[in-house]
């Protein structure tokens, strides 16, 4: 049997002369939930999945090829483009693996400003995340709440480097520009005013029933298949793992700040269930604010900027490094040969882990399930492709 | 109907035209009046009202720009859709896709039939009035079904099942909930029943009796259900079934979907007022019958546009159930309660057969005291949203 165009299993089922099919649902890549150009090959039993099968790489732009033809400089815009939601951190990664392999000293007021750059926009990157993930289960008005308030971090940043969304802000050795006057008043009073505003988003949505039932008890991951299929950053720390990069492995000037590192307690349902992903973003927000008002209290003055040659030949040899992205670890890997060109960068983000561990925790789950799934990871699909 | 006509006669208009041509006249004059002067421009104009509204409530401003304050954006929006192509998808079914919309259209239409506007305002006031507006609402899962496996594609018909799931699943509490009202009249005319009501709100069936009083939340939480709005509008869910079972449609037929759906809101509202709140009735205030008529259309109508805009509120408010939550709200949740409601309505009266007046005056209370409770809790929210966000989060209303 088949529809028009469509093949179709079928199945008998006994002698009854009753069949039954599987359905084949194309999810993507054009599809309002998949956020960015995503695709999954649904095997659905009426609405019960039977599996969901991710089909990456429509949003592959050969961005770790190109580093080899621009140059360590020229290479820095384009590292925005790897993960756009959290663009910050793919400049950081840039700037600090070539600073291993040249051997460079961040001057300190640089480092600070990288981090207040980076806490900010792990703010915006996560409320992106929340904002999409109570829209895909269905609610409108707090995905614009969440949005109000990325707009004025926008607005910050833009002040910051003149852009809202690819910033090109750090260079290798610090930050392009220093922070410009009156701006930690002004984020400071971003900051007072944004601080409640998380309890009213609590207020509006976490902890309705409805939502808790869409999204408490669904899709947990272990903690062992947490850390087998490779999750990083919240995903992993939702399973109930305190790992973090900034903690574990302190990099820039995070060992003089205090923070907590907070995990997924399951206390609405399962360890590592969607709502625990999604508090678990929802503290992490408070705690960037905890960190950049320290950053605002303790910034050094000096120059943002170490004296790099223009053109940089790093020494022949290889470096990694880890940063804490909103995504969680993303390492930057670069060879160099002692050219002017990399000899090679490979990026390893955590949007890829989070698409590997979805065939296994979406079987048996409803389709409505799935978009809660897909959402509560906080996949970016040109951060899984590069 | 015939009673306004024949007033109207009475005072001297049509002298020397027969009484059965003004009659039937005045049948085709009117329905074409109210379907296409109020039905269409209702739901016309709830696009805009749900928009601003919406906007309202997730602060931002809505659309503005057509007209004064942007009262004429259904018209530009419906416009557009009348001029775009009316695409047809090759692979679909397709006499049965260019069916569907007349279909969702005439179940949505038709119940406009028996809403009672006033006590004369009515196109036809059917002894079975009420058992009329079920049957014809669920017209409306026919045309659905026929969209979803009309388009030939596979959203289309995931959600063109869920809704005739949904639809048929919740016409059980929603027609267990009209029981106890028909219980308490005896007839199943809508005028009947408003007649059996008075204007003041403790002669509304909803405090009856407490019985009834759960009986009107299972009616509203069903109609929504059945309407298709959030939270449980999965048949249409945005994100998760792209668009449902409008995914194919364009044009023209598009919009009749929508204009379905949201002149369904005002169907809500008015089977409710019918229903529970009183309908159209006022106190006596004047013997002219066209001034009593305005009168009572008006009652009627600020009552029954009250639910459309608490149905609005729902929806920018609530996220969206699942499918299985959806039926298990239904089967385990109100199917048993409504039951209990029409026992215990049928044991009411039995109990007190002229109805218990303290009872009446204490429910009316307990309601007004939650509404004054939730006011309450509006202004102490509001108060702290204001003082957080240092006066930047509100923006004037009529900016």
């Amino acid at each position: 049997m088949s529809l028009a165009g469509f093949e179709v299993e079928v199945q008998k089922s006994g002698d009854t002369g009753l069949e039954t099919e599987e359905m084949t649902l194309n999810m993507g890549p054009q599809h309002p939930s998949t956020h960015g150009v995503l695709r999954f090959v649904v095997k659905a039993d009426g609405e019960v999945m039977r599996e969901a099968v991710p089909d990456v790489g429509y949003l592959h732009r050969s961005i770790e090829k190109i580093s080899e033809k621009v140059g360590y400089h020229g290479f820095m815009p384009y590292t925005d483009r790897v993960d756009y939601v959290a663009a910050m951190f793919c400049n950081q990664g840039w700037g600090m693996v070539c600073e291993k392999l040249a051997g460079i000293e961040v001057p300190k007021r640089g480092e600070y400003c990288r981090v207040i750059a980076s806490e900010f926009n792990r703010i915006s990157s996560h409320l992106l995340s929340v904002g999409t993930m109570v829209l895909d289960i269905g609610a409108t008005t707090p995905f614009f709440h969440a949005f109000r308030e990325r707009e004025k971090i926008n607005d910050l940043l833009e002040e910051l480097c003149g852009a809202r969304l690819t910033y090109n802000y750090m260079r290798i050795g610090g930050v392009a520009w220093d922070l410009p006057p009156g701006f930690v008043e002004r984020s400071l009073a971003f900051l007072d005013a944004f601080e409640p505003l998380i309890e009213e988003y609590n207020d509006l949505i976490t902890y309705n029933t409805i939502y808790l039932g869409r999204v408490a008890d669904v899709a947990a991951i272990s903690r062992e298949d947490a850390i087998n299929y490779n999750l990083v950053g919240p995903n992993l720390r939702a399973s109930g793992v305190k790992y973090d990069v900034r903690r574990d492995e302190p990099y820039s000037i995070y060992p003089e700040l205090e923070f907590d590192v907070p995990v997924g307690s399951g206390e609405e349902g399962t360890v590592g269930d969607c709502f625990d992903r999604y508090i678990v973003r929802i503290r992490e927000i408070q705690e960037s604010c905890k960190i950049l008002r320290q950053c605002f209290k303790q910034i050094p003055d000096g120059p943002v900027i170490a004296k790099v040659p223009r053109k940089f030949k790093p020494p022949a040899g290889d470096a990694y490094i880890r940063v804490e992205s909103a995504r969680g670890d993303m390492g930057w890997y670069a060879v160099s040969d002692g050219s002017e060109f990399p000899y090679r960068c490979k990026v390893r983000t955590g949007s890829f882990a989070a698409m590997a561990i979805i065939d296994k925790i979406s079987r048996g789950l409803m389709i409505a399930d799935l978009v809660a799934v897909i959402a509560s990871l906080d996949i970016v699909a040109p951060e899984v492709d590069r | 109907m015939q009673e306004f006509l024949d007033s109207l006669i009475n005072q001297g208009y049509f002298a020397g035209v027969p009484r059965d041509v003004v009659y039937a006249g005045g049948m085709i004059v009117f329905g074409a009046i109210v379907v296409l002067v109020f039905v269409l421009n209702v739901a016309g104009v709830s696009t805009w009202v749900e928009r601003r509204v919406w906007a309202r409530i997730q602060s931002r401003v809505g659309p503005n720009r057509v007209g004064p304050q942007g009262i004429l954006q259904w018209l530009a929006d419906g416009i557009k859709l009348i001029m775009k192509e009316d695409v047809v998808p090759t692979a679909a079914d397709r006499p049965l896709f260019l069916l569907a919309p007349y279909i969702v259209m005439m179940g949505f239409v038709g119940t406009f039939v028996v809403l009672p506007f006033g006590s004369r305002l009515v196109i036809a006031d059917m002894n079975v009035g009420i058992l009329y507006v079920t049957a014809v609402t669920a017209l409306v899962v026919v045309g659905i079904l026929m969209a979803g496996w009309a388009s030939n594609n596979k959203w289309s018909l995931i959600g063109g099942i869920r809704s005739a799931a949904q639809i048929v699943s919740y016409e059980i509490p929603n027609g267990l909930s009209i029981f106890p009202i028909v219980l308490l009249t005896g007839t199943l005319s809508m005028q009947g029943i408003i007649k059996a009501q008075g204007w003041a709100p403790w002669n509304w069936f909803i405090f009856a009796n407490p019985f009834t009083f759960a009986a009107f939340f299972i009616f509203f939480t069903s109609a929504l259900a059945e309407g298709n709005r959030t939270p449980f509008d999965l048949p249409e869910a945005e994100s998760e079934l792209v668009a449902g079972f409008v995914t194919e449609y364009s044009g023209v037929r598009y919009l009749m979907f929508f204009m379905a759906e949201w002149g369904n809101l005002y169907v809500i509202g008015a089977v409710v007022t019918t229903l529970f709140l009183g309908g159209w009735q006022i106190p006596h205030v004047t013997d002219s019958v066209v001034l009593s008529a305005i009168l009572e259309f008006v009652t009627f109508f600020v009552k029954s546009y009250f639910w459309v805009l608490v149905a609005m509120w729902v929806r920018a408010t609530l996220p969206r159930t699942r499918v299985d939550q959806l039926m298990a709200v239904c089967w385990k949740y109100l199917v048993p309660i409504a039951f209990v409601n029409l026992l215990g309505t049928a044991a009411w009266m039995i109990v007190w057969p002229q109805g218990n007046r303290p009872v009446r005056f204490i429910m009316l209370l307990i309601a007004l005291g939650t509404v004054g409770y939730f006011f309450r809790r509006v202004a102490y929210h509001t108060r702290r949203a204001g003082v957080r966000a240092h006066g930047e989060l509100y923006l004037s209303p009529l900016s």
